[in-house]
C-alpha cells in the first residue's frame, strides 16, 4: 500500500493541523527548545491545543496523538519536487481534499506545489474518471519530454474506471487496471521472443544496452498476463524467461513466479511499487532509434505500449555503455536514475567551524585547572583559528537550516575535541589503526543496533527484547540525578552543583532502558551525550535522557516498524525511516516530524545525516540511496547500483564522498558533488552493517556479517577517480577493479558478526558486535 | 497442522507446496467438506500466502542481523499483516521436523511435557547470564592478533543454593579422606539427574589433574569423578567431552610427579585411565567430531618421543591398547620397529644407575605385547570371521558380537567396552588400587626366558596363541583349518608338554583375555568367574602366576626349538593367512635366527631377548614387524 493509502485512510479531517503544518518553518531558534524539552510547552500558536507527548518516566504513554501525524508534511514532501510522479500523487490528493470539502486546503497546497493552472483543470475536468486521467496527463507530458513523437498515446488504451464510492483501495485498482487491455495472451511469448531475437541481433554494442528492456518488460508482461487471470499463459511465460534475467533480479524473479493470481497482486506492495514507478532505464541515442525502428517495422504494438506506459528511457546523446557499466548501475526496483534527477547543487562542503570565543576562554578558566592553561588555549586559538579561515565554497550557508545554538558545555566538548585531535594518529595505508572489539557476551535476546557517543565515552545498544542498554566505555560509572525531592535540598551555588545533582547511589557500569515493546532495531546517542534515540518495531522513536535514564518522548508517525535513527551532528534534529517507506525529520521538541522524506518504493532501512547537517541521505530495500535536502524536502541525489537492501551509509568527513553498503556484500562509493558512483569495493561475503571513515577520512572500515572487519584505502579510491562536470553529464565513469589494491587489512573475529564500527577522536577504531557462540 | 507440507521440485527452484490433499485433511478435521476446486484454490492461496509471510518476516530477520530465520520473525510479519500470529513455537531451539518415510510426509515433533516434572525439577537455570560488553584489543597498528578473544563467562549467578551445597559436598565427599563418602559421592554423581547446571563445574574440577599430579590418590579419586559423570544418563556432555578426554589423557601420558617414586603405582592409574579413555570414547565419542583421530595423534606423538619418559610410553601403549586392535595396528604397530630400538637399548643396560628404567622399560615391553598380542588374535579373529560366516565352535553371541564390530568404523571393541570397563575399573580400583602386584612382576624375567629364542617377540606370541586357543576352544582351530600345517604346532606344543603347560596357560590365558577385552573371544565362565582377580592385576602378568611361568616356559622352550623354526613360521603364517608374500616374508625372516638360539640360555636369564646380543637383532626385528605389519 502506498503513502497515500495510508493517509487517506488513517484520517481525511486534519484541516487545522494541515494548514499550520505548511506554514511550519524550521524552528529559527531551536536551542533553546531543545533544552526546554522537558517542560516547556511548544510555542507555536496554531499548536497550543496539543502538546507533544512528554513523559515523565519511562513509563509508556502510548495512547494519544497517533492520528495527528501523518498528514501534516506531505506538501513539504512534494514542494519543490517538479517529477512527475510527485504531481501525479499531488494532483491525488488535490482530489482527494476537494471530495472532502477541503477547500483551503486545496488551496494551499496548490500555492505550496505551485501546480499549474493547466494541470488543475486537467484534473478538475478529470474529477469523475479519478486518477486514471492524471496517469495518462502524466504520461503524456512524459513522452514529450522524451520526445518520442509516437501516434500511441497511452490514453486511448486505457479504460476508464468509474468512480468509486468506497475508498478502501482506490489507488490499487487504478493501478492496476493499467493491465486491463487484452491482448492475446499466447501471442505475449511470440512477442517477447521477437525483441528478444532482434536485440540478439544487433550490433554488440547496443546488445547490452537493449538487453536492458528485457527485465522490465517480461516483469509487465508477466503481470499483464496474471491480471487478465491467463494464470497458465504467465506460468508458462514466466517458465520460459525468466532464466534470461540478470541474476541480480533473481530476489524479485522469486516474489514474482510465486504470484499466479490476480488477487494475489492486490495486496503485493513490491508489484504495486513496479507499477506505480516507471522503470527507468538509460539507452544511447542510438540504441534507442535501432529498437524504435524494429518496434515500428513489426508493428509490435504491445511491447511498444508497456515501453510507453511503464518504462521511462533517458536518453542520452554518446557511446552506447558496456555490459559491466550498465550492470554497475542497475540493479534496483526501479531501473537506474534518471540524469537529471541529480543535476540539482548540492552544498556538500562543511560549516564553518564555530569561533569559540572569550566567554569560551573563561568557560576554560572554570573548567580547567590553573596548570597548562595557557598553553592550550594557545594551540586551541590556532588550530580554530585556520580552520575557520577558508570557507568551502561548497558548502551551505551558515543559516540555511537553523541550528541550535552552542550551549556551555558544546563549547567545552568542543574544547576537548581539540585536544584530542592534536593527538590524532594519522592513519594511511602504512599505518593501519588499532582495533578495539566490544564484544557483546550473552546477548541471548539477540543485539539489533549499536552506537558509540562520539567521545566514545558511551556504548548503546539495543535488543531484540525490546531492551536499550548503555554501557559506560570508560572508568566513570554511570549516575542518575536525583531526585526532585532530594535536588531541592542542593546548594545550588555551589561550585561542584553537577556532581552534587548526581545519586551516587544508582552508580552503575550499565543502565537499561525499558520503554519500547518490540526490538529496537536503531540506536544514536545526542552529540552532547545528553540524549539516546531509538527506534523501535512497534513504530515509535523514543528520546532518553542519559540524566535520569528515563524516556522523555515517544515520536510517532511511522506507525510500522522504525529501521533506523539517526541524530544531526549539531543534535536537536534527527531522521528515522521505516517500514512505511518514508524517512521522516524530527526535532526533538516536536511531536510530529518536520518533514517526510517520501519517495522510496520500499522499506528505508538506513538512515544518515550529513556532517553539515544540511543534508540526509537515506537506503533502502528498494536498493537505492536517496539524498535529501533538510531545508525543502528535495531529494537532490539519487543513486542506483545495489543489488540489494541497503544496511549501512557513511559520509565521508568532508562531506564530499558517501559509502554505502548492502546485502550483497560491496560497498559503493558516491561522489555527492557529481552524483557519481566512483568505486566499487568487493571482498565482504555478507551483509555489511557498518561503514566508518577515520576522522581524516584516510580509510574506509567496513563491517559485516562475515564477521570481518576490513580497512578500505578510501584516499586512493578518491584520488584516482577524475570527476568533473563532463564526465557527471554522461552519468557514469569507468570504474576500475581494483578492490584488491584497496583493501588494506581484513581482520576477522571470533564467530562475532560486526554490528557498528566508530573511530575515536584519535583514530583508533572501536567494533562492536554479539558474540554468536552457535 | 500446517505441517503437511509437500516438499515438490520445480525447475531447479524450490517450493514448498500444499497440496490439495492436505487442505481437505484439514478441512475435514474442523468438518467442513470441500470440492477438488475449492481445495486446489485453496492450497494455491495458503502456498502464496506462507510464501508472502516468509518474504516479509526476512526483513526482520535482516533488521536483527542474524541469518538465522526465527519463529519470531514470522510472528511479527504476520502480526504486521493483521493475521493470527503462531504461538508455543518460540523456543530458540531447532525444531525436530521429521519425515515420516512411508508417505513422504513431514511433521515438527510435537512432544508432551510433563508440567508437574517440568516444575518441580530443581535444575531450571534462573534466568541467564547478564549481558555484558568485554573490550579486548585486536589488532595494534594492524600487524596481528595480540591476544585471542576472550572466553565467554558462564551464567555463574543461575546456579541456586541447593546446587552450589551439593557441589561443595560432592567435591569434598570425592576429594576427601573418607573412602565410603567418597563411594556414596560417586554413586549419587553417576545417578543425579538434576546436575546438569553444575557439569561445567564438575569439568573444571577434573580439569585439576593437571595440579595434583603428585598425588596419586586425588588422581584416581578425579578419575572416578570422570567416571561417574561419564555414566550419568541425565547428563548432555556436549563439547565438555574434550576438556574430560584432556584430563583423562593427561593421567595417561604425562610423566606424573608421583612416578618419580617408584613405590607409587602410578601404572595402574595410567591403566584405569586408559580404560576411561576407552569408555568415553566409546559412550561420547560421537559428541566430538574427530576425538578419535586427536587421540590417536596425541598418542603417536607422545610415543614417537623418545624423550619422553618410559611411563609416557606405557601410557601411550596402554591407552592404544584400551581405544581398541585397530588403534595399535594403526599406530603402535607401524611404530614399533622405531621404537624397538629405544627400548632395547634401555633393556639393554645393565647399570645399576639404569635398573629403575629398566624396570620401567620392561613395563613398556610387556604392554607392547600384550597389545601387539591382541592386535593378532583380533586379526586372526576378524579374518576368520570374515572369511566362514561364524566360527564352528563359538557360541551365537560371539559371532554376534564380532560381526557387529566389523560393521563399526574401524574399531575393535564396541559392546564391550561399554559395558565392562566400567565394572572392571570400579572393582579394581576398590579391591586396591595402591597394591604392587607390578614390582614383583617386572622382575619377572618372562621376556628373558625367551632370549634364547631366535625370534623372541614373535616365539612369545606364538606360545600365547597356542595358550588361547585351548581357551577359545575352538577359535584357534577355524582359523587354521585351511592350513593344517599350522594347527599342527598349536596342538602340538600343548601335547608335549601338556601336564606342565596346563597350569601356565590358564593362568597366561587369564591375562591376555583381559587386557584385551578379548571378553568376546572367551566368554566362558571361568574367566568371568576370574574377573575380581584379573582386574587387580591389570595389564600383566599376577604375581603367583609369574613364578609359575618363569618355571614352565623355560621347559616348553626346550621342545620348541627343535621343533621350532618350522612350527613357529608356520603360526605366524597361518595367523596371516590370506595375504600373499607377507607370510612367507616373514619365514625368511626367522631363517637367520636359528644361529641364535645357539646362544647358552642361563647367561641371558635376566635380559632381554636376543635383541641385545646380537649386533644385527634390531635389523631382523624390524624386518620381522615390517612383515607383520604387511598383511594388515
Amino acid at each position: 500500500m502506498c503513502l497515500w493509502c495510508r493517509i487517506r485512510q488513517k484520517n481525511p479531517k486534519k484541516k487545522t493541523y494541515y494548514a499550520a503544518h505548511v506554514m511550519t518553518p524550521l524552528l529559527s531558534a531551536p536551542g533553546e527548545k531543545m533544552a526546554a524539552v522537558q517542560d516547556a510547552p511548544m510555542e507555536l500558536d496554531s499548536e497550543k491545543e496539543t502538546k507533544p507527548e512528554i513523559l515523565s518516566d519511562g513509563t509508556s504513554n502510548l495512547s494519544g496523538n497517533t492520528a495527528s501525524g501523518t498528514l501534516s508534511s506531505p506538501p513539504l514532501t512534494a514542494g519543490g519536487a517538479p517529477k512527475q510522479e510527485d504531481q501525479q500523487t499531488l494532483i491525488a490528493v488535490l482530489q482527494f481534499l476537494r471530495r472532502n470539502k477541503l477547500t483551503e486546503s486545496v488551496d494551499i497546497l496548490r500555492r505550496e506545489a505551485c501546480l499549474e493552472d493547466q494541470e488543475d483543470s486537467q484534473t478538475l475536468d478529470g474529477s469523475g474518471g479519478g486518477k486514471g486521467d492524471g496517469d495518462g496527463g502524466d504520461a503524456n507530458s512524459l513522452l514529450s519530454r522524451v520526445s518520442i513523437a509516437s501516434a500511441a498515446a497511452p490514453q486511448s488504451t486505457l479504460t476508464p474506471i468509474p468512480v468509486k464510492s468506497e475508498y478502501d483501495q482506490p489507488d490499487v485498482s487504478v493501478v492496476l487496471s493499467a493491465y486491463s487491455q487484452q491482448g492475446d495472451p499466447s501471442l505475449y511469448q511470440v512477442y517477447y521472443t521477437g525483441l528478444k531475437n532482434f536485440i540478439e541481433s544487433v550490433l554488440d554494442c547496443h546488445r547490452a544496452e537493449l538487453s536492458q528492456l528485457f527485465y522490465p518488460l517480461f516483469v509487465h508482461m508477466y503481470l499483464e498476463l496474471v491480471y487478465n487471470n491467463h494464470e497458465t499463459k504467465a506460468k508458462a511465460f514466466f517458465e520460459k524467461f525468466s532464466g534470461d534475467q540478470e541474476c541480480y533480479y533473481q530476489d524479485d524473479l522469486q516474489i514474482l513466479c510465486g504470484l499466479t493470481k490476480k488477487e494475489h497482486l492486490k495486496g503485493n506492495e513490491a508489484l504495486l511499487d513496479f507499477r506505480t514507478s516507471r522503470f527507468v532505464l538509460r539507452i544511447s541515442r542510438d540504441s534507442y532509434q535501432l529498437l524504435k525502428r524494429h518496434l515500428q517495422e513489426r508493428h509490435n504494438n504491445q511491447i511498444w505500449n508497456i515501453i510507453q506506459e511503464h518504462l521511462y528511457i533517458d536518453i542520452f546523446d554518446g557511446m552506447p555503455r558496456s555490459k559491466s557499466q550498465i550492470d554497475s548501475m542497475s540493479g534496483s526496483f526501479a531501473g537506474e536514475t534518471r540524469r537529471e534527477v541529480n543535476k540539482a547543487k548540492v552544498f556538500y562542503g562543511l560549516l564553518k567551524e564555530p569561533e569559540i570565543e572569550v566567554p569560551l576562554d573563561d568557560e576554560d578558566d572554570e573548567a580547567e585547572n590553573e596548570e597548562g592553561k595557557p598553553k592550550k588555549k594557545k594551540t586551541k586559538k590556532d588550530s580554530m583559528g585556520s580552520k575557520s579561515k577558508k570557507q568551502d565554497p561548497n558548502a551551505p550557508q551558515q543559516n540555511r537550516i537553523p541550528l541550535p545554538e552552542l550551549k556551555d558545555s558544546d563549547k567545552l566538548d568542543k574544547i576537548m575535541y581539540m585536544k584530542e585531535s592534536t593527538k590524532r594518529i594519522r592513519l594511511g595505508p602504512e599505518n593501519l589503526p588499532s582495533i578495539c572489539f566490544y564484544s557483546f557476551l550473552n546477548a541471548y535476546q539477540g543485539l539489533t543496533a549499536v552506537d558509540f557517543t562520539d567521545d566514545s565515552s558511551l556504548l548503546a545498544g539495543g535488543f531484540a527484547d525490546s531492551t536499550v542498554r548503555v554501557w559506560s566505555a570508560t572508568p566513570k560509572k554511570l549516575r542518575k540525578v536525583k531526585s526532585a525531592a532530594e535536588l531541592n535540598l542542593i546548594d545550588k551555588e555551589s561550585d561542584d552543583v553537577l556532581e552534587r545533582i548526581m545519586d551516587e547511589k544508582t552508580a552503575s557500569e550499565s543502565k537499561n532502558l525499558y520503554g519500547h515493546s518490540g526490538p529496537v532495531y536503531g540506536v544514536s546517542f545526542s552529540p552532547d551525550r545528553n540524549y539516546l534515540l531509538s527506534s523501535s518495531e512497534d513504530g515509535t522513536v523514543r528520546l532518553w535522557s542519559l540524566q535520569t535514564f528515563t524516556c522523555l518522548v515517544g515520536y510517532k508517525g511511522h506507525n510500522y516498524p522504525v529501521w533506523d535513527t539517526h541524530f544531526s551532528p549539531f543534535g536537536y534534529y534527527f531522521v528515522s525511516g521505516g517500514h512505511d517507506r518514508v524517512a521522516r525529520l524530527w526535532a526533538t521538541d516536536h511531536y510530529q516530524p518536520l518533514r517526510i522524506f517520501a519517495g522510496h518504493l520500499a522499506d528505508v532501512t538506513c538512515t544518515r545525516f550529513h556532517p553539515n547537517s544540511n543534508y540526509v541521505v537515506t537506503g533502502s530495500t528498494d536498493r537505492t540511496i536517496r539524498l535529501w535536502d533538510v531545508l525543502n524536502g528535495n531529494c537532490v541525489r539519487f543513486f542506483t547500483g545495489h543489488k540489494g537492501p541497503i544496511h549501512s551509509l557513511a559520509f565521508s568527513p568532508n562531506g564530499k564522498f558517501l559509502a554505502s553498503g548492502s546485502t550483497d556484500g560491496r560497498v559503493l562509493l558516491w561522489d555527492i558533488g557529481h552524483g557519481l558512483m566512483i568505486g566499487e569495493l568487493k571482498g565482504h561475503t555478507d551483509t555489511i552493517y557498518a561503514l566508518k571513515f577515520s576522522r581524516d577520512g584516510e580509510i574506509l572500515a567496513s563491517g559485516s556479517m562475515d564477521n570481518t572487519v576490513r580497512l578500505w584505502d578510501s584516499m586512493k579510491a578518491f584520488d584516482d577517480m577524475e570527476t568533473d562536470d563532463f564526465t557527471a553529464a554522461t552519468g557514469h565513469i569507468p570504474l576500475p577493479d581494483n578492490s584488491q589494491e584497496l583493501l588494506l587489512g581484513m581482520y576477522h573475529s571470533k564467530s562475532t558478526p560486526v554490528t557498528h564500527l566508530h573511530f575515536t577522536r584519535r583514530n583508533l577504531l572501536l567494533a562492536a558486535g554479539a558474540y554468536n557462540s552457535q | 497442522c500446517q505441517s503437511i507440507v509437500k516438499m515438490t521440485e520445480r525447475e531447479e527452484r524450490r517450493f514448498a507446496e500444499v497440496p490439495r490433499e492436505s487442505i481437505k485433511l484439514m478441512a475435514e478435521s474442523s468438518g467442513v467438506e470441500l470440492s477438488e476446486e475449492v481445495a486446489a484454490l485453496l492450497a494455491e492461496d495458503v502456498c502464496y500466502r506462507l510464501r508472502e509471510a516468509t518474504q516479509n518476516s526476512s526483513q526482520f530477520m535482516r533488521h536483527a542481523k542474524r541469518r538465522k530465520l526465527s519463529v519470531e520473525d514470522l510472528n511479527r510479519a504476520l502480526r504486521w499483516s493483521n493475521t493470527e500470529t503462531i504461538c508455543g513455537y518460540g523456543a530458540q531451539d531447532a525444531l525436530p521436523f521429521r519425515p515420516l518415510k512411508e508417505g513422504e510426509l513431514f511433521f515438527v515433533e510435537d512432544r508432551e511435557i510433563n508440567l508437574v516434572e517440568l516444575a518441580l525439577a530443581t535444575n531450571i537455570p534462573k534466568g541467564c547470564a547478564e549481558t555484558m560488553v568485554r573490550v579486548h584489543v585486536s589488532y595494534l597498528d594492524g600487524k596481528g592478533n595480540l591476544e585471542p578473544q576472550g572466553t565467554v563467562p558462564t551464567a555463574v549467578q543461575s546456579l541456586s543454593e541447593d546446587l552450589l551445597k551439593y557441589y561443595q559436598q560432592i567435591t569434598r565427599a570425592i576429594l576427601g579422606e573418607d573412602p565410603h563418602l567418597m563411594k556414596v559421592a560417586l554413586l549419587d554423581l553417576q545417578s543425579n539427574s538434576k546436575i546438569a547446571a553444575l557439569l561445567p563445574y564438575f569439568v573444571y574440577v577434573i580439569s585439576g589433574v593437571k595440579s595434583v599430579s603428585h598425588d596419586l590418590d586425588q588422581l584416581n579419586r578425579l578419575l572416578h569423578m570422570v567416571k561417574s559423570l561419564v555414566q550419568n544418563p541425565y547428563l548432555y556432555l556436549g563439547s565438555y567431552v574434550r576438556s574430560l578426554v584432556s584430563s583423562v589423557m593427561y593421567c595417561i601420558l604425562e610423566p606424573l610427579a608421583a612416578s618419580i617414586n617408584p613405590l607409587n603405582d602410578h601404572w595402574t592409574l595410567r591403566d584405569y585411565a586408559a580404560l576411561l579413555l576407552s569408555h568415553i570414547f566409546w559412550t561420547h565419542g560421537d559428541l566430538v567430531s574427530g576425538l578419535y583421530h586427536q587421540i590417536l595423534l596425541s598418542l603417536q606423538k607422545v610415543l614417537s618421543d623418545p624423550v619422553r619418559p618410559l611411563c609416557s610410553h606405557y601410557g601411550a601403549v596402554v591407552g592404544l591398547h584400551a581405544l581398541g586392535w585397530k588403534a595399535v595396528e594403526r599406530v603402535l604397530y607401524p611404530h614399533l620397529p622405531a621404537y624397538w630400538a629405544n627400548l632395547q637399548a634401555v633393556l639393554d643396560d645393565y647399570s645399576v644407575s639404569n635398573a629403575q628404567v629398566k624396570a620401567d622399560g620392561h613395563k613398556v615391553y610387556g604392554a607392547i605385547l600384550v597389545a601387539v598380542e591382541r592386535l593378532l588374535k583380533m586379526k586372526a579373529l576378524s579374518l576368520t570371521l570374515a572369511a566362514e560366516g561364524s566360527g564352528a565352535g563359538l557360541p551365537g553371541t560371539t559371532t554376534g558380537a564380532v560381526g557387529f564390530r566389523e560393521n563399526s568404523p574401524g574399531l575393535s571393541p564396541p559392546s564391550e567396552p561399554l559395558s565392562e570397563p566400567p565394572l572392571g575399573i570400579a572393582s579394581h580400583l576398590q579391591a586396591g588400587g595402591a597394591g604392587c602386584p607390578w614390582e614383583e612382576w617386572t622382575p619377572v624375567s618372562l621376556p628373558a626366558m625367551y632370549c634364547e629364542l631366535y625370534s623372541f617377540f614373535g616365539d612369545s606370541l606364538a606360545v600365547r596363541f597356542s595358550t588361547g586357543p585351548p581357551l577359545g576352544g575352538a577359535t584357534p582351530p577355524g582359523p587354521c583349518q585351511p592350513l593344517e600345517g599350522r594347527k599342527e604346532p598349536a596342538s602340538s606344543a600343548p601335547n608335549l608338554e601338556n601336564t606342565r603347560k596346563m597350569p601356565q596357560l590358564t593362568a597366561s590365558m587369564n591375562i591376555s583375555p583381559r587386557q584385551d577385552g578379548s571378553p568376546r573371544m572367551e566368554p566362558q565362565p571361568p574367566s568371568l568367574a576370574a574377573t575380581e582377580t584379573r582386574k587387580t592385576c591389570s595389564v600383566e602378568v599376577p604375581p603367583g602366576p609369574g613364578l609359575g611361568t618363569t618355571d614352565i616356559f623355560p621347559k616348553a622352550r626346550f621342545p620348541l626349538p627343535q621343533a621350532g623354526p618350522p612350527a613357529f613360521s608356520f603360526i605366524i603364517g597361518g595367523r596371516q593367512m590370506g595375504r600373499r608374500c607377507q607370510g612367507r616374508r616373514f619365514q625368511t625372516s626367522f631363517t637367520p635366527t636359528p644361529p641364535l638360539t645357539t646362544h647358552p640360555p642361563r647367561a641371558y636369564a635376566h635380559k632381554l631377548p636376543v635383541i641385545g646380543r646380537v649386533s644385527k637383532p634390531v635389523r631382523r626385528w624390524t624386518c620381522s614387524h615390517y612383515s607383520l605389519h604387511l598383511p594388515l
